[in-house]
């Protein structure tokens, strides 16, 4: 085993793989490295959260869009002129004072990347996805999202046919705020269900 | 048990959140997504079937390897690639 201190480790066994496949698929002419690169930038400069704030500051000040928005959520937010991938079969579910939701993907990472951009590490580790559905209020309350007892929690299990989002409750003493505003107060954790705004 | 709320802070961040640990997975999500949509006609669903299995396959792996795995399961199975080529570029 050789161990180079001035250049760290070797790169792992799934890097040499990952690498060895672009490799592979660029000499193949399948794709190029510039593809790559292009893909990259438009998810990171397009997608993100700031659209499912949007979304969200709109069904606060709006009461016929939120009404639209929990009817048909992918139709709703293109109204709103997101379209993005991953959101062709949204459905939005609003937080109430008794009932209280979060959403997670079982068997791997479904996520509405249109309307939250792409996954955070906990979403995708078996620890999230294991335990919110077996402990909900225990794992919520880890997260810094301790929930009354009286509260129901409702678990929503994403899947390739179906993603969802969470309309939180507006937080008090925003009256005064601009739509605008209100989408800046809005987190991605309060649309995945593991905050309270 | 970890749930790695504030991660390691390797780019990129996006918006404030992390969502990759090393630029390599950075790199090998941005292969695959550019597969899906020069190769696939940006359809994710063979790729999703692939990401499916391989996490059930060993729920305990770290997400980006069953991500990587489930790229070249998608490119050998679809006849991009031949079934040893990674094995044998590794290899030399």
């Amino acid at each position: 085993m050789t161990t180079d201190h001035h250049h760290g480790t070797p790169p792992a066994p799934v890097e040499r793989r990952a690498v060895a496949l672009e490799e592979l698929l660029v000499e193949q002419g399948l794709i190029s490295h510039e593809d790559i690169d292009a893909v990259q930038q438009e998810y990171e400069t397009q997608l993100g959260p700031m659209h499912g704030a949007r979304v969200v500051a709109r069904a606060w000040v709006d009461p016929s869009y939120r009404e639209r928005l929990l009817a048909n959520g992918t139709r709703a937010v293109h109204e709103l002129g997101i379209e993005g991938p991953e959101i062709e079969h949204l459905v939005v579910v609003a937080n109430s004072p008794e009932v209280h939701h979060v959403v997670v993907c079982t068997l791997c990472s479904c996520y509405p990347w249109g309307v939250l951009g792409l996954p955070p590490n906990w979403y995708k580790d078996p620890p999230y996805r294991a335990r919110v559905v077996r402990e909900p209020r225990v794992l919520l309350a880890e997260m810094g999202c301790p929930l009354e007892e009286s509260v129901e929690i409702q678990v929503w299990d994403s899947s390739a046919d179906c993603r969802y989002l969470v309309l939180p409750e507006r937080p008090a003493g925003t009256d005064g705020l601009s739509e605008e505003a209100l989408a800046g107060l809005v987190t991605r954790d309060s649309m995945v269900g593991v905050e309270v705004l | 048990m970890t749930l790695d709320l504030d991660g390691a802070s390797a780019p990129p961040r996006r918006n404030g959140e992390l969502a990759f640990d090393a630029p390599w997975q950075y790199r090998v999500f941005g292969l695959a997504a550019g597969v899906v949509e020069r190769r696939f006609d940006d359809d994710w669903a063979p790729f999703r079937r692939c990401l499916k299995d391989a996490i059930a396959d060993r729920p305990q792996r770290p997400y980006w390897d069953s991500w990587t795995a489930a790229l070249e399961e998608l490119v050998v199975g679809t006849g991009l690639l031949g079934p040893d080529a990674v094995s044998r570029r590794i290899a030399d």
